[in-house]
């Protein structure tokens, strides 16, 4: 049992009850990362960044530095654009940091707006996270009446508007291009890349950098200790500190700040400090390494370590740090059906695959429970599947066959396609037999 | 030196292209191209949905996915997304293309409801031709379909079933992108998707039909055609809308000889394939049981009119002529209408007024249009020029209401390209959302407006009002708009409460301040623009001559020509009115409904002789006539027309027209010969030959270039330019004219570059304007002599202005009456589905005019001019400025034409209530 001994970075406030108050925030360290950044130049600012190697931590993990350097040169406005749409199931990271340490967030923008220069920056805050946009508020227009953010900041001279937008309850929004659509004002759906990259045709086909709550939580620390002793946590690919969110059947589910790399899955399940273990002691059957969308793994892969690469050479994804256990109890048709079902409700209907392919396996999926399900209908789940994300699949290595890494192609605009398939194809890859008796018993063995 | 040219041109060639390699095959593609569009004009059909080369693509139906290798190995990607790149390969054939593309069908077809017998798209659908040839023959879908309540209705003329729908956001992508009506939309989300209207807000565009055209299943359906026909049983011709004067290319088709549909074609240089609803199911007139039938003679001292044949009725109107000839002279003839037919009806129809009945009192526009002379007179713009000025200066009715399709393409030309319009109206109008700047005047007072805004030594006070209405500072802003670049002008009457004279000043005052202007007129009526090409105005001849310039060149041929000008619609009815005219020719003419003044109209009616009507209709003004002779209608004759451009195109005959009726050059000819004379043709074919010999302006369109792929655009009379070819065919969907596409296959003229007059010979700016004549010997023109004996085309001076603006009458409100798309014309009257979306003659009033009266919108108001008194329902407009009063132009019942003096500068209008007022609190107190 490996725990790091790192220090937590932005989860440091979330036991102070006062975190989300200017005051509070002000007592423990806030707003002197801005003031450190605003005597430097924006280049300087971009340097730490990229030195820090800061991955995204949205679910594609594309580092935020390298991110920032794709802005066209000398197109302006320029926008920014915080991305807190939390909403793959299993996920509940960014929530805490909204909730929590509001400041903290404002504060990354802050410093993220002025290395890009960017004047007006959005922060879109999912629907139905009723205390994070109150705290959000709070925080912002205390922010703004302190003078840390508006016009002039800090006398500095460098001015920058934060404007707050409230989701209204769709998933897809989550996707960066839906979220500049509903931003607009326009039904959220998905933009196609290309041509639309955010970074070159962004809001209002301006250039715009959308990044995550919890990767922009990162920036205040990176500013002031440092991109190079961000850099040092975790290992040589994976690195820094992240927030994990552990559910399912482990005896302490919860959001965990862990060191990249060094820690592993079976650590976040086991350690006292993390999952504490399985509940009442069961045995693992598979889990979710990064959110919903993700392909599941198996016990097989419990020592791989928090690193993007080894988890997509293994067929899944780290995504968006949530890691959904399953233990022996688990139903693998109906666990897979309750995921197809989720993203089938939110597909937003733009492209054909997504809006008919989706619904079309969850209604298989359906019949297949309710014992009307025929042993043809796996190969036809399948197809369907590949008609969505074409080609092998990815999955881990099994008896002799090689893994297929991630990601997944698409015949969609936008993975969420191809995550409808993830938990039919990776619940069929591995537990055909218990669809087998689903389909001749009419039911099942769990219960 | 040859060779270096060679290898230049080759290098040069090489930047301009890039290389794909498609199936295997290397082609050449635009930079920017398309894949889905470089394969189409290669040949390679993808198969598609939602892509629509008129509108921005999205990517949604993934039907052309195929697979591109982009030089990272090859990927699945939409071709309607990739924009070509050099040594892109592109695989439509692959296992791979094949597999996702069944898979998308699948998908489309799962929900489908598979109603493909009771579809009116069966037979011409995409998504069953895609099936038939691609698709499984079995589903493996077992579950429920996805259901909706089908079909509903949108608007009154579409319905909508969702059942079919497929999701592919075109007719959603159509209206909020091209027709700027956004009534539709997507709701609901994933598997529920669904198009559907705002609560309470139908499709009401003027271009929903569009959607039905463009909708790639059967899922939006055009109540007019909806169980009407089999596209299978469809028969179809290439032909032109006539229902206005943009003349928008068509598909006319029928079944049983009905015609059952239109449907619009593809050219760039007009209307892209879009059309205005109108313009789209009028045809539901031609085939009106109303239609005349047979020839209708009223017998001397008889009430009625009674069916006669030909003969007899001929004969009755030969003599009815005769003797007005011989009685009263032939001047007491006099010729209203022929802007309804084919350039060669009004050609016929101009010979025979000036030959047999020796009268230049013919006029084919009713006191509604502009001055003949200014409409031939004026250098010309094209739609194209228009909308790629710098600046388009709108001077004239809402061209939403009276030509939709140019509409389309001046909203396009601001929205999607940055054109910069300026709008000078008495009311608001469709366009003024889209203008940069939009100026009010007072009804008669234009031409000070005008003036303040072009003539920069007409200092404009700051506490003035130019037209009275705009501000100084407006006027100022928008004068600098029109001195920006490039300039054309849309020319036509913003209302018909006033005479043309203001206007027709106006435009004499922008061409002296900035004589590069070109003009674009607007005038509604089908073939106005031919009609007067062909010499249907007082003292002008066919070719756009002067009578006395044209004399000595048209003698040749025609017999006597009158000895001086005739009088025009207003002299005209103004004469008859007086008992001087012995004999008024009506051809397709409606004075009662069509002329602004209709008391004086009805006078004329009475007070002429002998009344002889050509008409598709008994209209109230041909019940009145003598001799009513039935005429052949839109889609039962063949020949060209004209549109405000001067683009001449073709018509062609889809049904036989009801009963004996006829075309209107035959009865001419007919009439001709029951005269004792002969106007020397047989055919469509030989008026337009002798147009084409005598017509200077026409001169080298011959029949041969109309029928070429070049003349299938159009093209523009008075512009004598080389072919210049260009670019393949246009790219137009399989899905949207059927048929048609193979005479699209064609090269075609870059009538931008050459038609705008002005632009492509500048004309001396000291000589005011010029229309270079046509020179046969291909010198360098510019000269304003005649060639070989052909006189020069005539050239419009602007006469002395009419004097300052009509005194203010304080206690009076300036009445401004102007079409609506949709009105009490005898097409749309007859036409089921449109008529009742006439919107009635209501009175938009300015609330603070209003107030006072103590009613608002819905009150019955009484309407008083010197003239007469019609009840109206009052509304509330904010659109018109105070002082104004707004009424739609021939809307059933009473209306503007009741309160109207032709012979006044301005209508000037008081109201009285007859409502009782609402009790409101605040009012009735006497402190």
């Amino acid at each position: 049992m490996a725990v790091s001994d790192a220090a937590p970075i932005i989860s440091t406030r979330f036991d102070q009850t006062d975190a989300h108050t200017l005051d509070g925030y002000l007592r423990t360290g806030g707003y002197a990362a801005l003031r450190k950044a605003l005597a430097m130049t924006p280049d300087q600012v971009l340097e730490e960044v990229k030195a820090a190697n800061l991955a995204g931590r949205g679910g594609a993990g594309f580092p935020a530095g390298a991110k920032w350097g794709f802005l066209p040169e000398d197109v302006f406005p320029r926008y920014f654009v915080v991305n807190g749409d939390e909403s793959e199931p299993g996920t509940c990271k960014d929530r805490p940091l909204m909730e929590r340490d509001p400041h903290q967030l404002i504060e990354g923008l802050l410093i993220s707006c002025y290395a890009v220069g960017a004047a007006q920056a959005f922060i879109y805050v999912r629907g139905e996270m009723a205390l994070a946009q109150e705290r959000l508020a709070i925080a912002l227009n205390g922010a703004y009446a302190a003078g840390y953010v508006g016009k002039d900041i800090l006398g500095s001279g460098w001015s920058l508007d934060v404007v707050l937008h409230w989701g209204a309850g769709a998933y897809i929004v989550g996707e960066e291009t839906a979220l500049i659509e509903s931003l607009e004002g326009q039904r959220g759906m998905p933009r196609l890349k290309p041509p639309y990259f955010p970074a070159a045709k962004g809001l209002y086909m301006q250039p715009t950098v959308v990044n995550n709550v919890e990767t922009l939580s990162y920036i205040p620390w990176v500013l002031q200790h440092g991109g190079e002793a961000y850099a040092a946590i975790g290992t040589e690919k994976a690195t820094g500190l992240r927030l994990f969110a552990l559910s399912g059947h482990v005896r302490r589910p919860g959001v965990y700040e862990v060191e990249m790399g060094t820690t592993t899955f079976r650590d976040l399940v086991e350690a006292p400090v993390y999952g504490g273990g399985m509940r009442h002691g069961n045995a693992l059957k598979a889990f979710i390494p990064g959110g919903a969308s993700a392909p599941w793994l198996y016990p097989e892969q419990l020592d791989l370590g928090l690193d993007a690469g080894p988890v997509g050479a293994a067929g899944s994804m780290l995504g968006s740090g949530a890691v959904v256990i399953m233990d022996e109890t688990t139903c693998a048709v109906r666990a897979a059906w309750r995921l197809v079902r989720f993203f089938a409700h939110e597909s937003c209907g733009k492209c054909t695959p997504c809006r008919e392919g989706g619904a079309w396996l969850e209604k298989i999926m359906r019949r297949i429970l309710d014992g009307y399900g025929r042993e043809e209908d796996l190969d036809l789940l399948l197809d369907v599947g590949d008609n969505i994300s074409p080609g092998p699949f990815p999955h881990p290595a099994s008896d002799g066959e090689d893994a297929v890494p991630f990601p997944f192609k698409q015949t969609t605009i936008c993975p969420l396609g191809p995550s409808t398939v993830s938990p039919v194809y990776s619940s069929i890859w591995r537990f055909r037999d218990e669809y087998l008796v689903h389909i001749k018993e009419g039911g099942c063995h769990h219960g | 030196m040859a060779e270096a040219d060679q290898k230049e041109k080759e290098e040069e060639k090489e930047k301009t292209t890039v290389t794909v390699t498609l199936d295997g095959q290397d082609i050449e593609a635009e930079p920017g191209e398309l894949v889905i569009a470089a394969a189409e004009r290669h040949g390679t059909y993808i198969p598609r949905f939602c892509y629509h080369p008129r509108m921005r693509e999205v990517g949604m139906c993934r039907m052309c996915i195929v697979e591109i290798d982009s030089g990272r190995g090859p990927a699945l990607q939409p071709a309607c997304m990739a924009p070509v790149a050099d040594g892109m390969k592109v695989d439509t054939e692959s296992a791979r293309t094949k597999k996702a593309q069944d898979g998308v069908l699948e998908f489309l077809l799962i929900n489908h409801p598979l109603d493909c017998p009771v579809c009116d798209k069966g037979g011409e659908c995409p998504l069953q031709d895609q099936t038939l040839a691609f698709g499984p023959g079995e589903s493996r879908f077992v579950e429920e379909k996805r259901h909706f309540e089908k079909p509903i209705p949108i608007s009154d003329l579409v319905y909508l079933d969702r059942e079919r729908c497929v999701l592919c956001d075109r007719c959603t992508r159509f209206a909020d992108e091209v027709a700027g009506d956004p009534l539709i939309s997507f709701i609901d989300r994933g598997n529920h998707t669904q198009v559907n209207t705002f609560p309470d807000d139908p499709f009401a565009s003027y271009f929903s039909g569009n959607t039905v055209q463009i909708c790639p299943v059967g899922a939006l359906l055009a109540r007019p055609y909806r169980f009407r026909a089999r596209p299978w049983d469809l028969d179809q011709v290439e032909s032109t809308c006539t229902a206005c004067s943009v003349g928008c290319r068509i598909a006319v088709q029928s079944s049983s000889n009905r015609l059952v549909r239109k449907l619009g074609v593809d050219v760039d240089p007009v209307n892209w394939g879009w059309l205005c609803d109108k313009g789209r199911f009028d045809f539901e007139a031609v085939g009106s049981d109303d239609r005349l039938g047979a020839p209708l003679v009223r017998a001397p001292g008889a009430e009625d009119l009674a069916e006669a044949s030909w003969s007899q009725a001929l004969a009755a109107a030969a003599e009815g002529i005769t003797r007005a000839r011989i009685r009263r002279g032939p001047e007491s003839i006099a010729v209203l209408g022929g802007a309804r037919g084919t350039n060669e009806d009004a050609y016929a129809w101009s010979k025979l007024a000036r030959t047999l009945l020796g009268t230049d009192s013919v006029d084919a526009q009713m006191g509604d249009g502009l001055p003949a002379e200014a409409v031939v007179g004026l250098p010309r713009a094209t739609i194209d020029a228009a909308c790629a000025a710098d600046t388009i200066l709108l001077l004239g009715p809402d061209v939403k209401e009276e030509l939709p399709v140019l509409y389309l393409r001046l909203r396009e030309a601001v929205v999607e390209r940055g054109a910069t319009l300026v709008e000078l109206s008495p009311v608001e109008t469709g366009m003024t959302r889209y203008a940069e700047a939009s100026l009010r005047y007072r009804p008669g007072e234009v031409t000070e407006l005008v003036r303040a805004l072009v003539d920069e030594s007409a200092a404009v006070g700051d506490s003035e009002r130019p037209g009275g209405l705009a501000p100084a500072s407006a006027v100022r802003e928008a004068a600098a708009l029109l001195r920006r670049g490039s300039l054309v002008c849309l020319l036509g009457r913003p209302s018909l409460a006033e005479p043309a004279q203001p206007v027709v000043d106006a435009a004499g005052v922008l061409l002296d301040a900035l004589p590069e202007t070109t003009f674009l007129p607007v005038l509604r009526r089908g073939n106005v623009a031919g009609a007067l090409d062909m010499g249907l105005a007082p003292g002008l001849l066919p070719g756009r001559i002067g009578l006395d310039q044209g004399r000595p060149w048209l003698a040749r041929e025609w017999e006597a020509l009158p000895g001086g000008r005739g009088l025009d619609a207003q002299g005209i009815i103004t004469a008859a009115a007086e008992g001087r005219v012995g004999c008024l020719v009506l051809v397709g003419a409606d004075p009662l409904a069509d002329f602004p003044d209709r008391e004086l109209a009805r006078r004329a009616l009475a007070g002429a002789g002998f009344v002889l009507a050509v008409d598709c209709f008994l209209t109230d003004s041909s019940r009145r006539a003598d001799v009513v002779l039935p005429a052949a209608a839109f889609g039962e004759k063949s020949g060209t027309t004209t549109n405000i451009e001067g683009r001449v195109s073709r018509l062609h005959q889809k049904v036989t027209a009801p009963g004996t009726a006829r075309a209107d050059w035959m009865i001419a000819a007919e009439l001709a010969f029951h005269l004792g004379g002969d106007l020397g043709f047989d055919s469509v074919d030989t008026i337009w030959d002798e147009i084409e010999r005598l017509a200077p302006s026409h001169q080298g369109l011959t029949r041969a270039r109309l029928a070429s792929p070049e003349g299938f655009d159009g093209i523009v009379a008075g512009t004598v330019h080389d072919a210049e070819t260009h670019g393949g065919p246009p790219s137009m969907a399989q899905t949207d004219s059927p048929g048609i596409q193979g005479a699209l296959a064609h090269t075609k003229v870059d009538t931008l570059a050459s038609s705008a007059m002005g632009t492509a010979d500048k004309p001396d700016p000291s000589s005011g304007l010029a229309m270079q004549p046509p020179d046969p010997s291909g010198g360098g023109g510019g000269g304003t002599g005649t060639v070989a004996g052909r006189p020069a085309v005539l050239r419009w001076t602007p006469g002395p202005s009419a004097g300052g603006p009509p005194p203010l009458d304080r206690y009076s409100l300036r009445l401004v009456t102007s079409r609506r798309l949709y009105d009490d014309g005898t097409f749309v009257h007859h036409s089921p589905s449109l008529a009742p979306l006439a919107p009635g003659a209501r009175l938009g009033v300015n609330p603070a005019d209003l107030a006072p009266l103590g009613v608002g919108t819905g009150a019955r108001v009484q309407v008083t001019s010197g003239r007469g008194r019609v009840v109206l329902e009052a509304v509330a407009d904010p659109g018109v400025p105070q002082g104004s009063v707004a009424l739609a132009w021939n809307q059933p019942g009473p209306g503007a034409a009741d309160l109207i003096d032709v012979t006044l500068a301005v209508t000037e209008v008081r109201l009285e209530t007859l409502s009782v007022p609402a009790p409101t609190s605040g009012r009735g107190s006497d402190a």
